[in-house]
Parts: C-alpha cells; structure tokens; sequence
C-alpha cells in the first residue's frame, strides 16, 4: 500500500514574500475585491510507502525540502 | 597557490574561474562533485552557475553532493573558502555562512555591472581593496535576495561580517534585489568562508568593462 | 495494418490526395499508420521547405573562409588559428505564442543544440523578437506585454542556466504581429576548425545510439503544426507545446563536449522538430545508408507509448549518435556520468531502408532516399500584392506638416528607439567572461576570442516596414544593416544566417513577397561577399487570414582581428568631433517617421548603392585598425537625429550637431549607407575619406549637458530617462 506525503512549502511570516505581493496587486488591478493577502508555496507530493511516517517527512524537510532559516513546511498524508 | 574549484552538474562558471585565478598565476583544478578529495588546496572555490538546474532552491541539492563533506570539513580546519553567486548560495544552505537567497524583488533575473561598496577589508579576501572603496563588478542571478533574521544581522554587524554592499557610483546605497541592508557579500565567523552573489572572475580584464575583480582575488594570494 | 477512415488520416496529417499516391508508389504497397506518421512529418513545411526550397537554391553559400553551408545542422567558417565559429538562427514562432515561456525556452534549447551537435561550445546567443502592438488599451496590448515578459522570461531561463551569454538582439512592434508573434534565437558555438562533427550515420553494423533525456508524449505533431494556419482554435493546442529543461540540455551539453574529446563518434544529430523520424532519416540520408532501429529499446517517460509516438515525439533535449562499433560501453558511461539515458537503439545498415521493430516485430519499413528526395517541392503561385501600387503613392509633401520638435519627441520615446534593459537585464549577458561590446551598446555586440586574442561581431537585423514596402530592397537590406552593424564594430563582415518569417504561402501575394525577399538577400549577399551559410523558413505566420509583414532576419557575423580594438558605438571623450559619412536625402518610405507620427507605412525605398556600402565599412575598418576613430554608429530608424540622441543617451555625454539638409524634416529621413563616428584626429580621417571618395561632414563635437541637432533638442538628464525607463514603464504597466 502506498499512500501520499503532501508537503506545504511557506516562506516564514515576517519574511517578505515578492511573489505573492505581485500576484496580490495583480489580482487589484484585476479590480477582485475582498483578497487580503496572498502567499505564495510550493507544493511537494511525495508518493511514500505506508510505512513512511510523518517523522520521517519532517527529517527530510528539516534536511532539504525546505530552508528552515527562510521557510515553513506544513505535512499532511492522503490515501 | 593551488586552487580547487568544484563543480556541479549545472555549474556554469567554473572555466571562468579557472581563467581568472590563471591569470593571476595560481594552480587550479576543477574538481567533480563526486569527487572525496580536495587535493589540497590553498583555496576552495565554490564556483556560479544553476547547480542541479536551480531545482528545490537555488543550491540546495548540491550541498549534498559528496565533495561538499570535505568543503565543510576543510573549512572547519580554518581552510579558505570563497562562494560566487550559485557558490554563495551553497555555502548559506551548506550552513557554512549565516543567512539564505531568496528570490529577488523584482522578481527577475538581473544581469548588469553594479558597483559594490567594500565594509569591510580587514579580512583575507578584501585585504587588498580600502575600506570604503567603490568597485565594479557584474551581478548576474535570479536570487540574489539576501536575508537574514534580526539576531543574525546583529551578529554580521557586530563581529563586522558584511563585507560588500551593493551601491550606486558615489558610495551610496543601490539595492538591486531587495537584500536585507543591500548585503552583496559576507564571511563567516572565523573569517576563512566567504561568499558574495556578484562575480568577481567577470572583472578582470579593461576589455571586459572592468578589472576591479583582480584586487578582490588577489587579496588569496598574499 | 489496414486503416480505415483513411480520408481523415491524411486530413489529419496534411497529407494531400496526390502525396498519398506518391507514398503508396515509393512503397509499392499502403502505408501503415506509422509510415503516413513519418510521411508527414518529413514532408511538412517546417521540415522539408517544399514551398521555399525553390527560391533558396540561388543563395551564394560559398567563400575560402566557408567550412560548412547550409544543409547541416548549423553553418561553420574559419576564424583563424585553427578556430572556426558555427553559427544559426532559428525561429519559434508558433509555439511561443500559445505558450511564450515554454515556447521560448525551447526555442532557445533547440538553437542551442544545433550549434553544440557540430562540436561546438555555444559561446553567444541573439534573439530577434517581435511583438504586435503593446500599447494598445485593451485585450490585444494586454496580450502582446504577456506575451513579451513571457517570452524574456523563457529565454532568460534557458540561455541563463545553460551558461551562455545572450549578448543582444533586436525587438519591435507592429500591428502586424498581433496575431503572430515571431520568436528567432540566434547561437554561435566555437571549435577547432579541424573538429567539426557533422548529421552522418555511415559504416555498416555501426550503432545508433539515443542519447538525453527520455521521451515522452510531447509536442506530437508540432512540426505539422507550425506548418498550418492560426485560427482561435488552435489556442487551445497547449498539449503539443513540448515544455523545456535547461538543466538537462546543460548536462546533455557537456556529455557531448566530453564525447567529442574521444573518437568514438561517426555522426551525431539534434533531434528536433519530428524528433526521432527527422534525425534518423537525415542522418541515413545524408550518407546514403539505410538503418535498423528498435523503438522499444527508446527510453521512455510515459507508460504504453506506441512506436508511432516515438518516431514523432518532440520531447526535447535529446540527441540520436552514430558511433563506432565497440564504443558503446564507453559512451554509455560517459552519459552515465552526466545522470542521463543513452541506449543503444540500433545500427546503421546498407539497405538504403529505415527498418523499425516493436518487440522484434517490424512496424514499418521505408525508403530513405525518397522520403527526403521525393518530398514535394512546390512551385507556388505568385502575385505581386494589390496593396503595393497603392502605397507607392505617397506624398510626405501632401501630409499635414509636422513641427520638427513635436516630431522628435514623438520618435525618441518610440518603443524601437528606447533601451530595452527590461530586456536584456534578464539575460546573463558576461558569462564565459568574453562579452567585449554587450546588449544596450548599440548596433553590433561583440565577444572576444580567448583561443585566438579575436573579436567576433554579430548583429541580427530586419525592418519589416521595408520589406513590407518592398520586399526585394528591404530583403537585400536585412543583409545590408547587419554587415554595416557589424563593421561599425571595426569588424569585417563574412557570412549570414537568416530565419524567414513569412505569412500563409498558399496567399500567392506572400508567396510573391518571398521570392522577392529571397531575390533581395541573394544579391546582397553575392555583392557584399557575405554567403548564407545556415538558416530556417517560417511560414504560415497568419491569423484569420491577416499575414505578418515579410519579415527575414539576418544574423550577420564577422571578425576583428583585435580583440582589443573593438569600437564601441558611444561617445567616448568630450570635445572630439564628429563626422557623418554619407549623403542625406528624404527618405520617408517605410520610416518610423511615418509609422510613429501618421501611422502609415507607405512609399518606395530607394537603390542601395553597394559600392558606396562596401566603401563606408571599409573606412570605418581601416581607420580604427589605424586608431584614428573613438566610436561609430550607424543611421537607420529615425534617422541622424535619433542616432546622435542614443549615442549621447548612453554614454551621459551631450552634442550640438548641425547638419547640412534640403528639408528640416531630413534629420529623420533614413537614407542608407551612412554612418557616425566620433575622432581626435580630424585630418586623418578626412585623408582617409576622401581616398576611399566618401562624403564627410563634420556635424560637431562631443560634450555638453543638452542634445541638439540643428532645430530640435532636449536636455540630456531628460532624454535618459525616456531613454532608459520608457520601456519598462509600457510593459510591466498591467502589474
């Protein structure tokens, strides 16, 4: 049985997100009301064995999915 | 003076390295990422280019390539080490200097001559330039955006860690990717790792546009 | 294999009535589903020129310094000391308008490979781009700026991870593009002139080998596709825009290098658009042999692709190879090396067929030779174009004046005067460290030769209005404006490449603009001494039945034997002096004059005198091997008035220049064959002028906070900033 790792990539509140500020002033001039702010992630999915443990994902996003001096991940599985 | 630059499937600027430190009369060796040995070296260079296509974060794949052990190992023992652009990159998600590279502002890739004020030149890599001093050197990246939290910024300051500022003609400040303070350059504690985002080795000839790269390289050879 | 339904098959591949029947007799029997697939692809536009290849046969190809002309994957001439240059341009025109980013990078990988396939490191990398009308309020401006940050973006990210400087290029904007945008990438590799690898698959039982990264289902049938039409619809052909990975064509690069220091290798060949059908049949073609290959043994991306896919597939970055017997292992590990695939997929054979196997079982079996040889070449009517007689009869006289201030300030924020740092900035243009002369510098851009202590100009060149308005002067001209780039350099011109961006060839007035276009580059070349040596035919560059202006690019390249005496196109020391060389009269045809201030683009182009031509690029050469000039610059778009105002733009320096006119108006005019040029020494220059029977007139001297040329003039801080924040200010203005 396998199973989906699926990882939320942030950059860290209080680190400037360039990305999502451009997309948020294009969605502005667009004249979409209501969008507070807009922070732009990267997803990873990672198709893992039933075994793989959400302590194992967070070793590998502490190791090389994310930065953590920049960065914040969020892990969630899906069957 | 013997010096080693590495390279990385996707490095770009390691011939041009290699030309530069030539011409200043070095012995180089480009040295394959799978490699284990160093092959002593007097300087390590972590040379620019899209290591691993820029994949994940810029840098972030190749500081697991196995050469990158002795990288840290070498510098550990007080080894030097220099980073340009992709190699600055490396070496910050190496942990072997503080801070990371993000994207830049604007969001673009920018290429151009920008002129860098040097903070800094009590240290190996600067030694030959003077405190204060304007230099032209290429910039060419796509994240280029230093950053660094508050505590580590006071760190930088305090132990005088930034050693270039991007800036205009006249000295005054010019930030071309939104870097926290317009840092273009920084070392490590023990001032033997350095690391910058422009590239000194593109700066070393008038017929290029500028030479002020030499002085910055020399300052390995004294 | 029978086919049913076979009237929609061959719809379905633009297959006609008549090539079907020519198929069934090369064969001797129905063609299956794999073999029409084949067909098809190499007998499309894109890859078998059957509407052009007539009007390409005159094209002069030769000269002592020519090494490889066209019919090779990219052109080579020598550059002295054992080094030669291989060079091509390429458009991506289609595809970067469905998807500008992709469509662009791939562009950019695809020229690429061209270049490194012959032995070549790529050293430079052009790009000539045009766009339809950015400034226009609604969806059509805001489409256009989309398409232009994508497409930058797209070439930034290829060229920029490959390692390649993109050292210039050319950009404009006509209505025309709107619905057609073109996208042309230039490359230029440099070897040893004795190492050169060549498209060849020769010697019996030798292995064929696949190389790069796998194949997937991507872009099938894109080279049928950029033989066709736009309509709305075809918007929606996303799936057939293959998508690009520099990082893997940057590893493929280097793997090839590393091979080429081995003698491993008989031929090596790009796969390109029609993929693996293209490459194998040209590479068998070209040394009359016929080959086995068995497509199950073709490393594949996606699960239960069929042989039919494989052999039409345009995944990119991948190359097929002939090499010697007995090689295979050490090949294989030297791609291994570089974490990329390389399987052996079959061997070259004297059957004179292409065999190909799925599981052992044979799927087709077709004919080399005829296959290329008996592709259609067509002999398409032609009709000189209704609109011509009617735009000759313009009268500038007849228009409502104009105040020459008004037009001035008008023709210096036009978006093909202003820089276009927004541009280039995003191409790492000092990579290899050996960008002498780089983007923003005005006319040709220049990289040194480290191997030789040379310098290697380039300028890529077309001014559509021209061509437009007449396609044989404007066509001769492309070649003309680029040789004259590249000598402003101190550089001689020696050969071209061209990429001809036409509209629907079935349109017999585009058809007639072509054999004209083609007829102008022929005599340009022949008069000039520059032969085409690689090039690239785009057409169908049409939408709702409106076609693009003729628009054939040329990239011209020639050599400085000095890598030290490049001339630089900016004022370089307050109070030197300046000359114009060459006559002005009123030459409004075509010009962005009219385009920009009566939006018209009408009238007739004058003669271009060669000799006069020749003459100018020869003083410019010699009097910088001398050292008697700073700077040269020459007059196109605009005319004098504009040049002098982007040579004080971008070296901060002012000018007050007079010049001796009929007409106020003739600042603007753009007479051809002249140039500026900057001296301290002003009798030697004159000396050297008059020897060569050139009119001169010394115009002013350099310096001074302000732009004037006779009436009209700005303050210099003010120009810059039109100059330098114009264009950014136009394309980012939606974000």
């Amino acid at each position: 049985m396998a199973k989906k790792a699926i990882v939320n990539i942030y950059l860290k509140n209080g680190v400037l997100d360039p990305q999502g500020k451009a997309t948020h002033h294009a969605l502005e001039a667009m004249d979409f009301q209501g969008v507070n702010d807009v922070r732009m992630g990267k997803q990873i999915v990672l198709d893992v064995e039933d075994g793989v443990d959400e302590e194992q994902v967070k070793q590998m996003c502490e190791t090389l999915l994310a930065n953590t001096v920049i960065e914040d991940y969020a892990i969630k599985f899906e069957q | 003076m013997k010096v080693t630059i590495l390279r990385f499937p996707g490095t770009n600027c390691e011939f041009d390295t290699e030309y530069a430190f030539q011409k200043l009369g070095c012995d180089t060796q480009i040295v394959w990422h799978k490699e284990h040995d160093l092959q002593s070296p007097d300087l390590v260079v972590v040379p620019g280019g899209f290591s691993y296509g820029d994949y994940l974060r810029s840098g972030s794949i190749a500081r697991f390539s196995p050469i990158m052990k002795e990288v840290g190992e070498f510098a550990d023992r007080g080894g030097k080490v220099l980073g340009i652009c992709n190699g600055f990159q490396i070496l910050t998600e190496s942990h072997l200097l503080p801070g990371a590279l993000k994207r830049n502002e604007n969001l673009h890739f920018i290429s151009k001559h920008h002129r860098l004020k040097v903070e800094n030149s009590d240290n190996t890599f600067l030694q030959k330039c003077e405190k204060g001093e304007v230099l032209n050197i290429p910039v060419a990246h796509a994240d280029g955006n230093y950053y660094i939290d508050e505590q580590g910024l006071k760190e930088l300051r305090e132990n005088d860690q930034i050693l270039l500022t991007y800036c205009d003609e006249n000295g005054n400040t010019l930030n071309p990717n939104g870097s926290v303070e317009a840092i273009a350059g920084i070392c490590n504690k023990n001032r033997n790792v350095f690391g910058l985002m422009p590239h000194p080795e593109r700066a070393m000839e008038e017929v290029l546009g500028s030479a002020d790269g030499i002085k910055m390289l020399e300052g390995f050879l004294a | 294999m029978e086919i049913e339904n076979i009237q929609e098959v061959l719809q379905a591949h633009k297959l006609s009535e008549a090539e079907y029947e020519n198929i069934k007799s090369i064969l001797g029997r129905e063609p299956n589903l794999v073999e029409i697939g084949i067909f098809s692809a190499m007998w499309s536009e894109h890859c078998s020129y059957k509407s052009s290849t007539k009007y390409l046969r005159g094209f002069p190809t030769k000269a002592p310094w020519v090494i490889q002309g066209p019919g090779e994957n990219a052109g080579v001439i020598d550059i002295g000391d054992g080094m030669a240059a291989v060079f091509k341009m390429e458009s991506h025109n289609h595809p970067s308008y469905i998807e500008p980013y992709q469509g662009a990078a791939t562009g950019v990988g695809g020229i690429l490979r061209d270049i490194f396939t012959m032995g070549a490191r790529p050293v430079a990398n052009l790009n000539a781009l045009r766009f339809g009308n950015v400034l226009d309020k609604e969806s059509i401006g805001r489409y256009q700026r989309h398409l232009v940050r994508g497409v930058v973006e797209g070439i930034g990210g290829y060229g920029n991870c490959m390692g390649v400087p993109t050292i210039g290029g050319e950009t404009s904007f006509d209505e025309c593009y709107n619905g057609n945008i073109l996208v042309n990438a230039f490359s230029l590799g440099l070897a040893k002139s004795d190492e050169i690898f060549y498209g060849k698959a020769e010697g019996i039982g030798n292995p064929v080998i696949y190389v790069g990264s796998k194949t997937g289902r991507d872009g099938l049938g894109g080279a049928v596709m950029s033989s066709d039409s736009f309509t709305e619809e075809s918007k929606s052909l996303r799936p057939t825009v293959q998508v690009g990975d520099p990082f893997t064509e940057k590893l493929l690069l280097e793997a090839c290098l590393e091979l080429f220091q081995t003698d491993h290798v008989v031929g090596i060949q790009d796969m390109g658009a029609a993929g693996l059908t293209s490459s194998s049949f040209e590479m068998a073609g070209r040394s009359g042999s016929g080959m086995i290959m068995h497509l199950d043994k073709v490393p594949a991306r996606e699960e239960g692709m069929t042989p039919y896919e494989f052999m039409l597939s345009e995944s990119q970055e991948r190359m097929l190879l002939c090499a010697k017997k007995g090689s295979e292992q050490e090949i294989i590990d030297i791609f291994e090396k570089w974490d990329l695939d390389a399987a052996v997929v079959g061997e070259v054979t004297d059957t004179g067929n292409m065999e190909l196997f799925w599981h052992g079982e044979k799927c087709a079996e077709v004919p080399v030779d005829p296959v290329s040889e008996e592709a259609p070449v067509l002999d398409r009517p032609t009709r000189e174009p209704a609109y011509l007689s009617r735009i000759a009869k313009f009268d500038l006289n007849a228009e409502e004046k104009i105040a020459n201030q008004d037009a001035y300030n008008k023709l210096i924020s036009s978006l093909e005067v202003v820089d276009k740092a927004w541009i280039y900035d995003q191409y790492d243009s000092m990579v290899q460290t050996n960008t002498a002369k780089g983007p923003g510098t005005l006319d040709a851009s220049v990289i040194r030769v480290k191997e030789n202590g040379k310098a290697l100009a380039m300028s890529s060149d077309c001014n559509p209005r021209y061509c437009y308005i007449n396609p044989e002067i404007g066509g001769a001209l492309t070649v003309v404006e680029s040789g004259r780039n590249v000598a402003m350099s101190g550089a001689q011109p020696l050969a071209i490449t061209d990429c001809l961006n036409f509209g629907n060839p079935e349109n017999p007035e585009v058809m007639w603009q072509f054999a004209k276009a083609t007829d102008g580059i022929k005599q340009a070349c022949e008069k000039l001494s520059t032969p085409v040596v690689s090039g690239n035919v785009s057409l169908y560059n049409e939408t709702d039945g409106i076609s693009v202006f003729p628009t054939p690019t040329v990239a011209m390249v020639g050599l400085n034997d000095d890598e030290h005496k490049v001339l630089p196109s900016s004022f370089q020391n307050e109070g030197a002096s300046l000359y114009l060389i060459g006559e002005t009269g009123s030459d409004f045809g075509g010009s962005l004059y009219l385009k920009e201030l009566y939006g018209k683009t009408e009238g007739t182009l004058p003669e271009i005198d060669y000799e006069k031509e020749l003459a100018l690029w020869k003083l410019v050469i010699e009097a910088n091997k001398a050292g008697i000039l700073n700077a040269a610059k020459d007059i196109n778009v605009g005319g004098i008035a504009v040049a002098l105002s982007k040579m004080a733009a971008i070296s901060g320096k002012g000018i007050d220049a007079k010049i001796s006119v009929g007409d106020e108006r003739d600042i603007f005019s753009e007479t051809f064959s002249r140039a500026i040029v900057e001296t301290n020494d002003d009798a030697a220059f004159e000396a050297k002028a008059k020897e060569l029977g050139l009119a001169i007139e010394k115009i002013g001297t350099v310096g001074g906070e302000s732009v004037s040329v006779n009436d009209v003039s700005i303050d210099l801080g003010e120009l810059q900033t039109i100059y330098y924040n114009r264009f950014k200010a136009v394309i980012e203005q939606d974000l």
